[in-house]
C-alpha cells in the first residue's frame, strides 16, 4: 500500500464544490482506493468531462486530463491505446456520460478498453445550475423543464448490462469504504469498468438527497452470483430499492489486446522508432 | 486506319464507362499497373456515383510515352460497358473519338456519335467465359493488346491479384484477357497505337493520392489512426489499417468523428503520433475537438479530403471549398497550419512534415486534399527516405515539471506520462503553467493566451513557400492550390503565352512571407479554384493586401480539366 497523502495535490488548492456535496467522499474513496492497489501518482492517469464530478482530476495528484463535456472516456481510450501500461480512469457526470456523450459510452462498452469509468450520478445538472439530467426521475421539476421532466429516465445499469459490459458497479457516496471497495474491484478489472455512482448534489436535487438513496439502495449480498446476467439484468430493472456493488462481471478481451499495434511489442509508442527500410520496402508493392 | 495518339496529341486519353458493380476500378488497376510495367506513362482519374451498384462511372486513362498527370477533357478512345451514359460524358465524345461498345447492350444510344464504333460482342464472350462481369478484363485486354504489351504482364497481374486466393480464378481472367488480344487483332485492321515505351518507367511506383497521404503518415511516425467511415477520406483509414501490424499502428473506425479526435487527442496526450481522417462533414463534428487540441496545447494530424457541400452535397465528387472551415473551425482562438499537397509526392511529404510541425508547435497541422487527389494516380519514382527525420519533440520530465510554461516562442516541452517523474497536465480550461487551476485571472488568461498564439511567428518562418513554374520574368501569375497543380501546369503550357508563370500555394496557412513577393511582381493575377467564392485569393487579400485581377472558379462537382482552363484562359485576353 502507497501513501494516500502522496496523492493529495501538492500546494493549497481551492475545492470548487459546494460545502456538503456528494464529490467529496467519492474523492477520498478514490485516493484511498488508488494508494490500496499499491499505485503511484505517476502510474494513474485521470480523464474528465465537464462538470462538477469532471473537476476531481483537479484534486487528485496523478496525471490529468481534463477535456470536453461528454467526450472524455474517448480521450481515455486514446491514451489507454498509446500506453497500455497506464492505470487509466474517467470521471464524469450524468450529463456528462448519458446526454452529451451518450453515443460514446455505448461505443466504449462494446470496445472494452482497459479503463475505469465512474459516473457521478446526481440525477441533476450542477455545474450549469440544477437543470434536469437523463437521469431526472419524471415529473422532476427544474429551471429547464417548469412543468416536470417529460421524459423516462436512462437506466445506467440496464445499458451497461444489455451491451454486456465487461464489469458494471454501482456505489453510493455516502458511504466512502464501500465505494473504496467497489473502486479497487473495478480498477483492478482487467476490461472496461464502468461505476454508477449515486451522488448527492446538496445545492439543487432536493430530492435524491444522502437520506434519500441511504434509504432507497441496498447492497447485493454475498451470495449474489454477478457472472449472471439475467439476474445482473433483474437487478438493473428493481426499482423498490436500488442495488450496490458489483453487478454484473463479463471477463473479455480488451480493446488494447486486439490492436495490431501490440501484436509484436508490448512498448508504449512514445518509445517505438520508425522502420525506414520496412517503409521503403513498401514501396515496391507499388511497383 | 486510325493512328492514335492522333493529330498534336503525344498521349492517349482513354475512357472507361460502366454500371457500379460492373469493374471499372479493375479495368483501371489493370491498365495502369500493366501499361506502367510496359514501360509507359499512365495517369487515372475516376468520377463515380454514390452508388454501388448500377448508374455509370467512368475513368479516364491517359497513356504516354510523356510524363502525364493532368485531367483532360478530350477522350480518345472511349470504352463502353453499359448504356446509359450521363451527358456529362456524351458531351465529352467528339470526331475524333474512337468507341468500343456493344451493340446488343448500347443500342442506337452512341449513334452518329465519334469518329468509328466497334462493335464487339464484350457480354457475349463475357458469358461464354463464365459470368457477365468479365466484360471488364475482355475490354482491358483489348486495350493492352493495342499498346502492344506482351500477355505474360497481364499473366503476372492476375497471379499477384488472385493467385494466393484461387487459382481458377486466375486462369478465367487470363482467359478473359486472351479474348481481348484476339479481338484486339481484328481492330488492328482500322486501329493502331504508336507509342515508344521505356524502361526507366517500369520499375517506378505507381500510387493514388490516398496512398502517399496513408505512406507519408506512416513515414511522419504516425502510430494511431482513427476515423469514421467518409468519402474520400476512408482510404487512408482503410491503407493503415491494413499495413497496422507491420507497422505498429494503433488503429480504430471509431462511432464518430467526435471520438476520433477525442481519441487522437488523448492519443498524443500518452506519446502516440495520432491523425484524423475525415471530409466536410465529419470534420464538422471534430470541430470542437480541435479547439480543445488548441487550449490543450496538442499536436494533431487532420487530413481533411474535401468533397463538395454543403451537407451531404455530392458525397463522391471534388471541390476545394473547405480552406475556409479548416482555416476557421473551432470556437476561440489558437494557431493552425494548413498544408496543400497538389501532387502525389507532395501527399507523401507534406504529410510526412506535417506530423513532426505538428510535434513541434504543439498544434493541429491540416492537410486539405480533394476527392480527385486521393482518387487520381499516376506514376512517378519512388519516394525518397534520405533525409526525411521523425521529430518527437517530446522530455523526459523530473518531478518539477510544468507543462504550460511560459516562453519566448510560445512552444513549452511537451512531457508524456510514463517518460520521467514528472506529472503531465492538459486542460480544457484556462489554466497556469502548472495546467491546474489559475483561478480565472485574467492576467494570466492574457498571458497563456498570447504564449499559444505566439507559436504563429515560428509557423510562419517554417511555412512551406509556394513553388513557381513557368517563366521567371513573368508579368501574369496564375495562382492555384492544392490538386490543380498539374492541370494549371499542363493548360499554362497549351498556352503558351510568353511572360506567365504560375504560383501554387503550398501552404494556404500561415502563408510564406515570400508570397508576397511572387504577387507584387505580377501585373496580372488570375486566381484558379474549385469553389464558387475564391477562398484562397480572399485570404492572400486578409494576409498580403494584394487583389487578384482576374478569378476562375468551378464549382460542379467534377475537376477542372486542362481544356476547360485553356478556354477560360484565353477568354481573359491577357
Ligand atoms: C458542448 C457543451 N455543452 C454544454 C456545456 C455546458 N455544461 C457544462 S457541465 C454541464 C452539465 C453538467 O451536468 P453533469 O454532467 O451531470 O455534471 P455535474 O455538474 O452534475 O457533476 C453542461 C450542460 C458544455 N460545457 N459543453
Ligand atoms: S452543485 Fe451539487 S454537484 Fe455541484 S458542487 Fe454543489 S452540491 Fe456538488
Ligand atoms: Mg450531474
Amino acid at each position: 500500500m502507497t501513501d494516500v497523502r502522496m496523492f493529495d495535490v501538492p500546494g493549497p488548492i481551492d475545492i470548487m464544490w459546494c460545502p456538503g456535496c456528494g464529490n467529496f467522499p467519492i474523492l477520498d474513496a478514490i485516493k484511498k482506493a488508488l494508494a490500496e492497489l499499491d499505485l503511484t501518482p505517476q502510474d494513474v492517469l485521470i480523464c474528465s468531462g465537464i462538470g462538477q464530478a469532471a473537476k476531481l482530476n483537479h484534486y487528485v495528484n496523478t496525471h490529468f486530463l481534463h477535456g470536453l463535456h461528454g467526450r472524455s472516456i474517448s480521450n481515455a481510450t486514446g491514451a489507454k491505446a498509446a500506453n497500455p501500461k497506464l492505470v487509466v480512469l474517467d470521471v464524469g457526470g450524468d450529463g456528462d456520460r448519458y446526454a452529451e456523450g451518450g453515443n460514446h459510452i455505448i461505443h466504449t462498452i462494446r470496445r472494452n478498453p482497459d479503463i475505469t469509468a465512474l459516473v457521478h450520478d446526481n440525477r441533476v445538472y450542477g455545474l450549469t445550475k440544477g437543470q434536469a439530467s437523463p437521469t431526472s426521475p419524471m415529473g422532476y421539476i427544474s429551471p429547464t423543464t417548469p412543468k416536470g421532466v417529460a421524459s423516462l429516465p436512462l437506466n445506467p445499469i440496464a445499458l451497461a448490462v444489455s451491451l454486456d459490459a465487461s464489469f458494471v458497479a454501482q456505489a453510493f457516496a455516502g458511504d466512502i469504504e464501500e465505494t473504496k471497495e467497489i473502486l479497487k474491484k473495478a480498477i483492478s478489472h482487467k476490461g472496461f469498468s464502468f461505476v454508477n455512482i449515486f451522488q448527492p448534489c446538496v445545492t439543487f436535487n432536493k430530492i435524491n438527497t444522502y437520506q434519500w438513496f441511504k434509504e432507497n439502495t441496498y447492497y447485493l449480498g454475498d451470495d449474489y452470483d454477478a457472472s449472471d446476467r439475467k439476474m445482473a439484468l433483474e437487478k438493473a430493472f428493481e426499482t423498490d430499492k436500488l442495488p450496490l456493488g458489483v453487478i454484473y462481471l463479463n471477463n473479455r478481451k480488451t480493446f488494447e489486446e486486439s490492436l495490431a499495434a501490440y501484436e509484436n511489442s508490448d512498448k508504449p509508442l512514445y518509445d517505438r522508432d520508425i522502420s525506414w527500410d520496412k517503409l521503403t520496402k513498401t514501396f515496391e508493392r507499388f511497383v | 486506319m486510325i493512328t492514335l495518339p492522333q493529330g498534336k496529341n503525344e498521349d492517349i486519353s482513354i475512357v472507361v464507362t460502366g454500371a457500379a458493380g460492373q469493374g471499372i476500378q479493375t479495368v483501371e488497376d489493370i491498365l495502369g499497373k500493366v501499361l506502367k510495367r510496359s514501360g509507359l506513362n499512365v495517369f487515372a482519374a475516376k468520377e463515380y456515383m454514390s452508388r454501388v451498384r448500377g448508374g455509370n462511372n467512368s475513368t479516364e486513362i491517359r497513356v504516354s510515352s510523356k510524363s502525364v498527370r493532368a485531367f483532360v477533357n478530350r477522350i480518345d478512345l472511349l470504352i463502353c460497358l453499359n448504356k446509359g451514359l450521363r451527358n456529362y460524358l456524351k458531351e465529352r465524345i467528339s470526331s475524333d473519338t474512337v468507341i468500343i461498345g456493344d451493340i446488343e447492350e448500347m443500342g442506337k444510344e452512341l449513334a452518329g456519335r465519334g469518329q468509328m464504333f466497334f462493335d464487339v460482342p464484350l457480354l457475349h464472350f463475357a458469358k461464354e467465359l463464365g459470368s457477365p462481369l468479365f466484360a471488364n478484363v475482355v475490354a482491358a485486354g483489348i486495350i493492352t493488346s493495342l499498346f502492344d504489351v506482351d500477355m505474360s504482364l497481364l499473366e503476372q497481374y492476375f497471379d499477384e491479384r488472385f493467385g494466393a486466393k484461387d487459382k481458377s480464378l486466375v486462369t478465367k481472367n487470363i482467359d478473359a484477357a486472351k479474348k481481348g488480344y484476339e479481338i484486339s487483332r481484328e481492330l488492328a485492321e482500322d486501329i493502331t497505337v504508336k507509342m515508344d515505351h521505356n524502361s526507366e518507367i517500369v520499375k517506378e511506383l505507381l500510387l493514388t493520392g490516398s496512398d502517399a497521404v496513408a505512406l507519408g503518415a506512416i513515414a511522419g511516425g504516425c502510430n494511431m489512426i482513427f476515423g469514421y467511415p467518409m468519402s474520400p477520406a476512408t482510404g487512408v483509414l482503410s491503407h493503415l489499417s491494413q499495413v497496422a501490424e507491420e507497422f505498429g499502428i494503433v488503429t480504430e473506425q471509431t462511432e464518430d468523428e467526435i471520438s476520433a479526435m477525442n481519441m487522437a487527442i488523448g492519443g498524443w496526450y500518452a506519446g502516440g503520433r495520432a491523425m484524423v481522417t475525415t471530409s466536410g462533414g465529419g470534420f464538422d463534428l471534430m470541430s470542437e475537438g480541435l479547439s480543445l487540441v488548441g487550449i490543450g496545447e496538442s499536436p494533431m494530424v487532420i487530413h481533411l479530403g474535401q468533397r463538395p457541400g454543403p451537407a451531404t452535397g455530392l458525397a463522391t465528387r471534388t471541390e476545394q471549398a473547405d480552406l475556409n472551415l479548416a482555416l476557421y473551425a473551432g470556437h476561440g482562438e489558437f494557431p493552425r497550419a494548413i498544408l496543400a499537397p497538389g501532387s502525389i509526392q507532395e501527399a507523401f511529404y507534406m504529410t510526412q512534415h506535417a506530423f513532426n510541425l505538428a510535434a513541434h508547435y504543439q498544434v493541429p497541422v491540416f492537410i486539405l486534399t480533394d476527392q480527385y487527389l486521393l482518387d487520381s494516380s499516376y506514376n512517378l519514382p519512388a519516394f525518397s527516405c534520405e533525409g526525411l527525420k521523425v521529430e518527437k519533440h517530446i522530455i523526459k520530465t523530473d518531478e518539477s515539471y510544468k507543462r504550460y510554461v511560459i516562453t519566448e516562442d510560445g512552444v513549452s516541452p511537451r512531457g508524456i506520462p510514463g517518460y520521467g517523474e514528472g506529472l503531465i497536465a492538459f486542460d480544457s480550461n484556462e489554466h497556469g503553467e502548472t495546467g491546474r487551476n489559475m483561478d480565472e485571472d485574467p492576467q494570466i488568461r492574457s498571458e497563456m493566451n498570447a504564449k499559444r498564439m505566439r507559436k504563429l511567428k515560428g509557423l510562419e518562418e517554417d511555412s512551406l513557400p509556394p513553388a513557381l513554374y513557368g517563366d521567371v520574368d513573368y508579368d501574369v501569375l496564375l495562382i492555384g492550390w492544392g490538386s490543380t497543380k498539374h492541370i494549371i501546369e499542363e493548360a499554362m503550357e497549351e498556352f503558351s503565352r510568353p511572360k506567365t508563370a504560375f504560383l501554387q500555394i503550398r501552404q494556404p496557412f500561415p502563408l510564406h512571407s515570400s508570397t508576397k513577393d511572387y504577387l507584387k511582381r505580377a501585373k496580372v493575377i488570375v486566381d484558379i479554384e474549385g469553389n464558387a467564392t475564391a477562398q484562397m485569393a480572399n485570404l492572400i487579400k486578409l494576409l498580403t493586401g494584394i487583389e487578384t485581377s482576374h478569378r476562375i472558379l468551378t464549382s460542379s462537382g467534377m475537376e477542372i480539366t486542362v481544356e476547360e482552363l485553356l478556354i477560360k484562359l484565353r477568354c481573359l485576353h491577357v
